[in-house]
């Protein structure tokens, strides 16, 4: 082990080897009076996710990390896994499964025709119908392209729950409010990417900042046939799916 | 959460199974339903000079504004953070039809609703400031704003000021339920709600719900008072439900056959909800009892001649299986709403609680409350203080 | 219009009322609201406060270099330590304290390795209760750098 790299960490003066992102979050940790918004330009991203259907696994490791890091509370799911089995050309109605989420993985189906995952999650739409529905301003669009609950303000009458056509929303139970995915805002404002992102072990989940020119979503989108969500909504979902199937409801 | 799992038929997303709008939501709709139809039935007085209602028109406001001060209280229950609720009036999203709730509440109970009630009692307010005893005569004494004036020219212009604020209040009450209907209606990721014929259809049906509640109103209160019933009257009203219910049972039959032809992704989902969770409550209630039987025996009423025994026995029966028509339709529109997967791949069932904060109990008390108010109402302003004529009327034994 | 008086007088109590909710309303209304949009705008703030659980992998190098050169080489290139290995911040922010507990191969690489009919046809996977007797996968695949 290195040794005196250990104890340097210790001093202040690590800020000047580390890498931003890992700078501000450990200062953060240890108490340091870290500034939230040092570094952090609104105007600098706008975020949005590419998922690989063809990467995915079922592992939910995302479901499992998101509900860690996120305090997600039990029976409620801010991203979820759902297990297709589409029996051959009735693709109108296929078998789905979501037990827990997926958060312990899928039982095996023995599938005989075409089966596959599809993760899901809040896709930050940029016409969004839960932001335009919220009676007070509780939820709305960030200038950095994320969908957010202002949960000091929720009033909790789950008009934007029934206005999302994904079904991400849901109230916690605790507190009474809307709560869903925020891309996890409090580390990828911090350099570092959402829970899902990081422990997905093939990368079929990655974050993507739309205005950084050298973001590999640039040539995600130009290289591949890519969906999203219930395209016919015209939403503007900022989550983009290779592979996505017709029968992906 | 766990344990509704069971209840689940096929694919539902993970956080849709439960309800998110309970019973409490159908009884919103429902109560200002009555309100705006109430108020419609005293305007075909005041503004379209149908005069064989007049002995309705103050009843038909006291109803309203009864049912109106009951309207935000399952709201205010069904909330996840009641204590917020101001921030409506604060910070309204223009976007957002549900915004407009405050405000349009506001308007409609202060300037049009108490408005109009105030002027057209008025003369009786200042008489009974000075006639009443007891701790009651200081609330008509703050009633009066101070003014004993009751000459003939003021009360000229308080019944034209009440005429304007009548016709201001037809639109106010189509904008307050209409809106409602809205609410619903604009929701696209639901296929069940939206329609742009949903704030018609709720009007409609409102129009239809307050017209039967003031007709079973008015010959429950001349039943108690041992008075004969005005049958023109009851007639009149009769006939103008009859003739809104043929509209909306149209709007609605339309809606549905429309459905049916289109068949777009939605409509195996919904048509197998409608034959199995929803069949009792939509097929058997709402459209069987509640809306075919009552027109049956209404359009009777207007075809053939028959005796006035015979048409009070209709007009209440029609009268309450219409009222229950029409909490059915509500119950379908927003329960139902939410028994499907937006997947279109599963079903859920909705649970109702009898003692929980958005269960029957308080919804039972809610229903009630506003007949509790209108009493207190009706004995604060009787309806029929200016009659001269009191025919049988007992003097003791007025209540 | 002295007939009408008493209009005056509720025309006037209205205007009081009016008054009085702008007044209010000013008050209330938190500041901040409004200036990127219809919302507070602490509510950005807001949701940037959250402790953090997952260090993520940039930090782990920062000790554990060896390990990732390792990772690095082989098959599990792309996973991140902590898919393995758990949440790790609060190691990391105390220095290498709590220690966390190795997880157990036989349990943990089923969740990503054990055949499934609907996972990618390419994906290497296997029935573990018969690959090998259900033995231990450490004994022929070194986590870190598998074949």
């Amino acid at each position: 082990m290195d040794i005196t790299r250990r104890d340097f960490l210790g001093t202040t003066k690590k800020l000047l080897l580390l890498t931003p992102a890992a700078a501000a979050f450990l200062a953060e940790l240890s108490g340091e009076e870290a500034k939230l918004d040092s570094g952090y330009r609104l105007a600098d991203h706008y975020w949005a996710m590419s998922i690989d259907i063809d990467k995915c696994i079922g592992c939910g490791n995302c479901v499992g990390a998101c509900a860690n890091e996120n305090g997600v509370p039990a029976g409620f799911y801010r991203t979820w896994v759902e297990q297709y089995d589409v029996n051959g050309w009735n693709d109108e109605r296929p078998d789905v499964d979501s037990p827990e989420g997926g958060m312990h993985g899928f039982p095996d189906r023995k599938a005989a025709g075409k089966s596959f995952f599809v993760p899901k999650l809040c896709n930050h739409c940029e016409h969004s119908p839960c932001v335009q529905v919220c009676p007070v301003g509780a939820t709305f669009e960030s200038p950095d392209g994320l969908v957010l609950v202002d949960k000091d303000y929720c009033l909790g009458c789950r008009y934007c729950v029934q206005a999302c056509p994904y079904g991400c929303r849901f109230i916690d139970p605790q507190s009474q409010v809307v709560d869903k995915c925020t891309f996890c805002y409090h580390r990828i404002s911090q350099g570092l990417t959402t829970a899902c992102c990081e422990t997905c072990p093939t990368g079929a989940r990655t974050l993507a900042d739309l205005k950084n020119p050298d973001d590999p979503i640039h040539e995600f989108l130009r290289e591949n046939s890519v969906q999203v969500l219930k395209p016919h909504m015209a939403t503007g979902s900022k989550v983009y799916y290779k592979s996505l199937d017709r029968s992906v409801r | 959460m766990e344990p509704l799992v069971h209840a689940v038929e096929g694919f539902m997303y993970p956080n849709e199974v439960e309800l998110q709008w309970s019973v409490l939501i159908v009884l919103y709709p429902f109560i200002t339903g009555l309100v705006a139809g109430a108020f419609i039935l005293a305007s075909l007085e005041r503004v379209f000079r149908v005069e064989a209602v007049k002995p309705t028109y103050r009843l038909a406001l006291l109803t309203a504004l009864a049912f109106l001060l009951v309207a935000p209280l399952p709201l205010q229950l069904h909330l996840g953070r009641p204590e917020r609720s101001f921030e409506m009036f604060l910070t309204p999203h223009r976007s957002s039809a549900m915004a407009m709730f405050g405000f349009v509440y506001m308007w409609y109970l202060m300037v049009v609703l108490v408005s109009e009630i105030w002027l057209d009692y008025r003369r009786d307010i200042v008489q009974l400031s000075q006639t009443a005893r007891g701790p009651v005569r200081w609330v008509y004494k703050a009633l009066t704003l101070g003014s004993s004036n009751v000459s003939a020219r003021s009360l000229h212009i308080d019944d034209k000021v009440g005429y304007y604020l009548t016709i201001i209040g037809i639109p106010s009450a189509f904008l307050l339920h209409g809106y409602v209907g809205f609410i619903f209606g604009s929701v696209k990721a639901n296929p069940w709600w939206s329609t742009p014929l949903m704030p018609i259809v709720f009007l409609f049906s409102a129009m239809v719900s307050g017209i039967a509640l003031v007709l079973l109103l008015y010959m429950l209160a001349n039943w108690l008072r041992n008075q004969a019933l005005d049958m023109r009257c009851v007639d009149t009203m009769a006939r103008y439900l009859f003739y809104t219910f043929v509209i909306d049972f149209s709007l609605e039959m339309l809606d549905l056959i429309h459905r049916i032809y289109e068949a777009d992704e939605s409509f195996h989902s919904l048509d197998f909800m409608v034959h199995t969770r929803l069949y009792v409550s939509q097929v058997v209630l709402q459209i069987g009892l509640g809306t075919v039987v009552p027109l049956t025996l209404l359009a009777s009423t207007q075809v053939a001649r028959l005796a006035e025994r015979t048409r009070k026995a209709l007009y209440v029966t029609s009268g309450l299986l219409t009222l229950m028509g029409i909490f059915a339709m509500r119950w379908n529109v927003v329960i139902g709403g939410q028994l499907f997967s937006k997947s279109f791949l599963g079903y859920t069932t909705y649970k109702l609680d009898f003692a929980s904060r958005e269960g029957l109990l308080p919804s039972l008390v809610l229903m009630i409350l506003p007949f509790g108010i209108l009493w207190v109402l009706v004995k604060l302003f009787p309806p029929w203080m200016s009659e001269q004529k009191a025919v049988g009327e007992r003097h003791g034994g007025d209540h | 219009m002295k007939e009408a008086g008493h209009i005056l007088r509720l025309a006037a109590l209205f205007a009081i009322g009016c008054a009085v909710f702008l007044v209010a309303r000013h008050q209330i209304v938190p500041s901040g609201f409004g200036k990127y949009g219809h919302y507070r705008e602490g509510a950005l703030a807001d949701n940037r406060a959250h402790p953090i659980k997952y260090a993520g992998r940039e930090t782990c190098a920062m000790c554990h270099d060896e390990a990732i050169t390792a990772l690095g080489k082989g098959k599990h290139a792309g996973v991140g330590c902590e898919a393995c290995h758990g949440p790790q911040s609060a190691h990391a922010v105390g220095g290498g304290q709590p220690k966390p507990q190795l997880p157990v191969a036989l349990q943990l690489c089923v969740v990503c390795h054990e055949a499934n009919s609907s996972k990618p046809k390419g994906f290497p996977q296997v029935a573990s209760k018969q690959h090998y007797e259900g033995g231990d996968c450490k004994a022929c695949h070194p986590p870190h750098q598998p074949k």
